[in-house]
């Protein structure tokens, strides 16, 4: 299988000594939609520098399409759309000279690039703004721009670091639903987030990235089986020295009296219920654990995602 | 890329580096456009006819070659520094480290840009200078080539100068420090016949007088220097330059991490 980007033992140290990745190995198939997770600081926008060409790598070899950064990178990067966590547009220029310069970049001619330019500027709902100046566009709008600009020389990879911050709710549902199908009709696309949910809506495969290392590189749905798995911790009556045969599997003894059970889909709470008046454990209150998958996520990285280190 | 979408990627940089200089028209050509009419009024006019001739013209007539190269001179560079720092500090450069466009064409595409600058200042110093004096023109091929050498030239400074720069005053650093002392004493407004022995010689270390002499030469026919040797200093540095450019370009951490 050709794969749209492959990183191998891809690690970078920055000038002030800071390791930001360490020989992370990433695989992201040919039509894939891949999510990027992980904390503030993980190492998600330096592995989108090093694609970009605005960060050398220091060791490591990268592939976009089966082309090697090293062979040509100018052929790589024009497989390449990029959407950048910051900014990064001239503030005095208009919508509709970033996106079309943008193309001219690309080598495609003017009458194309502007064609382009309306299509994809209608696309995002800005082609009203095209003669405003960017800088005073609001916050949601320049995100917008950058990705019609990214988009207007049709890449075959998509990238996008952390699209929807900042975004409200509506644009980012519809930012969801332009995005879903720009990957169905055939664009490789990978994003970071921090909104968990925003990648089990969208992406089929997901890695998880914590200080540099690559914690987690799995499918949605392997994911989604390890939580279809539900947790409920239980407040108990009476302090408890050991956990009961029959529930040792299932539970876990957080303080003498709290207990956490893990439930199976398959399996029903009256059983577990059963067991408890079995052994004459009374139960005061039951919750069920936040966020399945923010759970998940903390399991694997230590911490929430939101929080930095 | 091919030499088709090269082309197309360099003529794109080209229309917005000189669309940008015409869109601030007020901050690129109006000042040099004053500066040089306070120079003729002042050097020209008024002080000028005290001082009587200067290598057997009439001073005004001397001094105008040197204050157009010296227009030249700053539009070219200032061009390149301001546009290039500013995309590298606004960060717009991005969109173009991002592309496939090769970095040779990038710097071409600059350079353009400053040497249409640099020309277009020049053009309008010249026509000022027709409201004070009648221009002879010795030799349009000379004064053609060195101008735009010269821009070349200092359109590749202000390159390099940008990529060092980390700050808005590293930008105003150098043609303080730097061009001005050496445009003011390049022969600009004096024959260097005028020096003793030692200053000279010392002048003749400096390379803006090869420029302001031959450009000189291509008006009245006279120079201070050999012409050749002009050509061939204009020359090596923009070779140099081109070189030092193209390698910071692709090798700089000032812009790449
Ligand atoms: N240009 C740079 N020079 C030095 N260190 C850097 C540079 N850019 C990033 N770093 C450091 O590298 C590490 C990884 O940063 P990076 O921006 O890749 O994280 P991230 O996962 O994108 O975080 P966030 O979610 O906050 O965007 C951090 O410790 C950061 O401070
Ligand atoms: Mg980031």
């Amino acid at each position: 299988m050709e794969f749209a980007l492959k990183t191998t033992q891809l690690s970078k140290t920055y000038g002030n000594g800071v390791t930001a990745l360490q020989n992370v190995d990433l695989a992201v198939p040919q039509g894939d939609f891949y999510a990027l997770l992980g904390p503030n600081g993980a190492g998600k926008s330096t592995v989108i520098g090093v694609l970009g060409s605005l960060v050398i790598k220091t060791s490591g070899r990268v592939e976009v399409f089966g082309v090697d950064i090293d062979n040509n990178f100018p052929q790589a990067k024009s497989f390449l759309g990029v959407v950048p966590q910051e900014f990064n547009f001239n503030i005095f220029e208009t919508p509709l000279q970033i996106v079309r310069n943008q193309a001219g970049y690309y080598g495609i001619d003017r009458r194309t690039a502007l064609a382009r330019t309306e299509q994809y500027l209608t696309l995002l709902g800005l082609w009203e703004k095209r003669n405003d100046q960017a800088g005073q566009l609001s916050g949601g709008m320049k995100r917008r721009l950058m990705i019609a600009r990214a988009l207007v020389h049709e890449p075959r990879l998509l990238i996008l670091d952390e699209p929807t911050a900042g975004v409200d709710i509506e644009i980012r549902r519809s930012m969801w639903d332009f995005l879903r199908e720009i990957n169905r009709s055939g664009t490789t696309i990978i994003l970071t987030t921090h909104y968990l949910e925003e990648a089990e809506h969208l992406c089929r495969n997901i890695g998880i990235i914590d200080s540099g290392k690559l914690v987690e590189n799995t499918s949605m749905r392997e994911l989604l089986r390890q939580l279809h798995l539900e947790t409920y911790v239980l407040d108990l009556e009476q302090p408890l020295a050991t956990i009961p045969v029959g529930l040792d599997r299932a539970a876990r003894l957080i303080d003498p009296t709290t207990l956490e059970i893990d439930i199976k889909q398959e399996e029903h709470l009256n059983d577990f219920y059963r067991l408890l008046s079995d052994n004459g454990i009374r139960v005061n209150s039951m919750r069920n654990k936040a966020n399945r998958l923010e759970e998940l996520f903390i399991s694997r990285v230590g911490h929430s995602p939101l929080e930095g280190k | 890329m091919t030499p088709r979408e090269q082309w197309i990627a360099y003529a794109t940089i080209v229309i917005k580096e000189i669309t940008r200089f015409m869109r601030i028209w007020q901050q690129t050509l109006v000042p040099p456009a004053i500066s040089t009419l306070l120079y003729f009024v002042i050097f020209g006019s008024l002080i000028g006819k005290r001082i009587g001739q200067m290598d057997g013209f009439d001073y005004m007539d001397f001094l105008v070659p040197g204050l157009i190269l010296m227009a030249v001179i700053n539009a070219s560079y200032q061009n390149v520094v301001g546009s290039f720092f500013g995309a590298k500090w606004g960060k717009s450069l991005e969109e173009l480290l991002v592309s496939p466009t090769p970095n040779s064409i990038i710097l071409l595409a600059y350079v353009t840009g400053g040497v249409a600058r640099g020309l277009l200042v020049g053009l309008i110093v010249t026509g000022i200078s027709l409201l004070f004096t009648d221009l002879n023109v010795f030799s349009i091929g000379i004064l053609i080539s060195v101008a735009v050498l010269t821009a070349i030239l200092f359109a590749l400074g202000g390159f390099i100068n940008a990529i060092f720069a980390k700050t808005f005053d590293d930008v105003s650093m150098v043609p303080t420090f730097v061009l001005l002392p050496l445009t003011y004493l390049g022969g600009v407004f004096y024959s260097i016949h005028l020096l003793g022995d030692f200053w000279q010689q010392l002048s003749k270390a400096n390379p803006i007088l090869y420029m302001v002499n031959a450009f000189r030469y291509g008006f009245l026919g006279i120079s201070d220097v050999s012409l050749s040797v002009s050509f061939a200093m204009i020359g090596f540095f923009i070779v140099c330059f081109f070189a030092l450019s193209l390698y910071l370009l692709t090798h700089s951490k000032r812009l790449r991490a």
